[in-house]
């Protein structure tokens, strides 16, 4: 009995890391491009959001740290994009408000393999943020809207 | 009874589990990145946070626990926790355990789970649909859920008795999180049907954490505040379709401490303390886990699975 709970238990295990390699489709352009369209659906309460840490100085390098920690193995080496996701130096996004960042971080894409990072305290999300917006000489990024 | 002797034929039977643990760390351990996790310290409640998605997450937990009419045990399990997506997780678990007394040590069955987020984008509350079959035998004590009228006395049985009565069940729990302010909130309500035709049974479990501070460092560190998340959790029965209610059941209040590292290792721990007399007096749980985040890219290609 336990021989064959144990065969069935690993017959599971294999198939299921099997599955594992075909679940991740493969990341095409146009699915980055779609999901750099979802900064537009961010509802305008968000897209109007002051970033509380714009005048840190150090949240950029905190952002940093938590996007080496966090995002840099789907979005690539100082955001410059991997095969799972796109980059963050794109225009679409450095173009878009804090808010529309922050309201992506905190809901995620789901149907598009972004994950939900509501788990993070805001002040952390706002970091990132404040990291993403530096990434392109992100000084002239002002408070609440786009450069 | 199974024993962890070499020269009993039972020894690959036992090994099985962490044979190929040793295995799949040898093949996965040094090759792909790691990332780190944000883990909340419960042991027992699940919140609404999916693995990332192509993520895997290798975790042993081990739980001690005192008995009163009974020798003292070691409960333990390993569980794979992979991200399929952004929207569902899958999980599977291999069980055992030692009890003290000369009873031995045994594998008590397998569990697979997964769990499944419902709506597109954050709301006030964020529903996540858990199901899970399980295929573990009485002796099974690593007390992952407390549910209907399971009580102290059920694990008393010997090994040698309890191993031999075989369960089916399916387990649904409907769980409601919530994260506001850098607290999280989790509540999970437990519907258990073991397939032998026996009744519906019910539980229930609560938790709140923490992080011990809000804002990240801005250089890389591994005992910063921002690392730990402090929680209590609380969890126990509540009867069956017959006998609905807090009569007969146990109750298990724990408190824990998370230490996510930035190399992608979590430690968790949680001293646990029953809350009536049908409850263990005391559990002491503890884990610890390794996030892979890019173990989709390593099967695939050792399925050769690259695909231009």
């Amino acid at each position: 009995m336990k021989v064959h709970s144990l065969r069935v238990a690993y017959g599971i295990l294999f198939v299921s890391l099997a599955l594992a390699s075909g679940a991740q489709n493969k990341n095409d352009g146009k699915e980055h491009e779609s999901v750099y369209a979802e900064l537009d659906k961010a509802p305008a309460k968000y897209q109007q959001m002051r970033n509380p840490m714009a005048h840190d100085p150090e949240a950029p390098a905190a952002g940093g740290v938590l996007f080496a920690e966090h995002c840099e193995s789907c979005h690539g080496k100082e955001a410059m994009g991997g095969k799972k996701a796109p980059s963050l130096r794109a225009p679409e996004v450095q173009n878009s408000t804090p808010g529309a960042i922050f309201w992506i971080l905190s809901n995620g894409v789901v149907r598009k393999k972004m994950p939900v990072w509501s788990k993070l305290p805001e002040p952390e999300r706002w970091q990132l943020v404040s990291y993403i917006q530096s990434l392109n000489g992100g000084s002239k990024v002002s408070e609440t809207g786009k450069k | 009874m199974v024993m962890f002797i070499p020269t009993t034929p039972s020894f690959s039977v036992i090994c099985g589990p962490f044979r190929f643990l040793l295995l799949f760390l040898a093949a996965f351990g040094l090759t792909p990145r790691a990332t780190q996790a944000q883990e909340n310290p419960y042991i027992v409640a699940y919140d609404s946070n999916l693995e990332e998605p192509g993520s895997l997450e290798v975790e042993y937990f081990s739980t001690f626990g005192t008995q009163r009419s009974a020798p003292g045990f070691h409960s333990f399990w390993t569980e794979f926790e992979y991200g399929a997506t952004a929207w569902w997780t899958t999980e599977f678990y291999l069980d055992a355990q030692t009890t003290w007394g000369g009873e031995g040590t045994l594998f008590t069955g397998f569990r697979w789970e997964n769990r499944f987020r419902p709506l597109k984008n954050e709301h006030f509350i964020n529903p996540v649909i858990y199901i899970e079959y399980e295929n573990v035998n009485d002796a099974d004590k690593i007390l992952k859920e407390v549910e209907g009228h399971d009580v102290e006395a059920d694990y008393a049985v010997p090994n040698a008795i309890a191993r031999k009565e075989q369960n089916h069940e399916l387990e649904l729990k409907l769980i409601l999180s919530k994260n506001y302010k850098g607290w999280n909130f989790t509540e999970n309500t437990l519907f258990v049907k073991n397939l032998a035709n026996e009744p519906w049974e019910f539980g229930y479990a609560l938790g709140a954490s923490r992080p011990l501070t809000m804002k990240g460092a801005s250089h890389r560190c591994n005992f910063c505040p921002q690392h730990f998340i402090a929680g209590v959790e609380m969890y126990g029965g509540l009867g069956d379709v017959h006998s609905f209610g807090l009569h007969d059941t146990s109750h298990y209040l724990g408190a824990g401490l998370a230490w996510n590292l930035p190399s992608g290792w979590t430690f968790r721990a949680e001293p646990t303390f029953g809350l009536n007399d049908q409850s263990h007096q005391f559990l002491f749980r503890w884990g610890i886990s390794y996030e892979f985040s890019e173990f989709a890219e390593t099967v695939a290609s050792l399925f050769k699975g690259h695909r231009e």
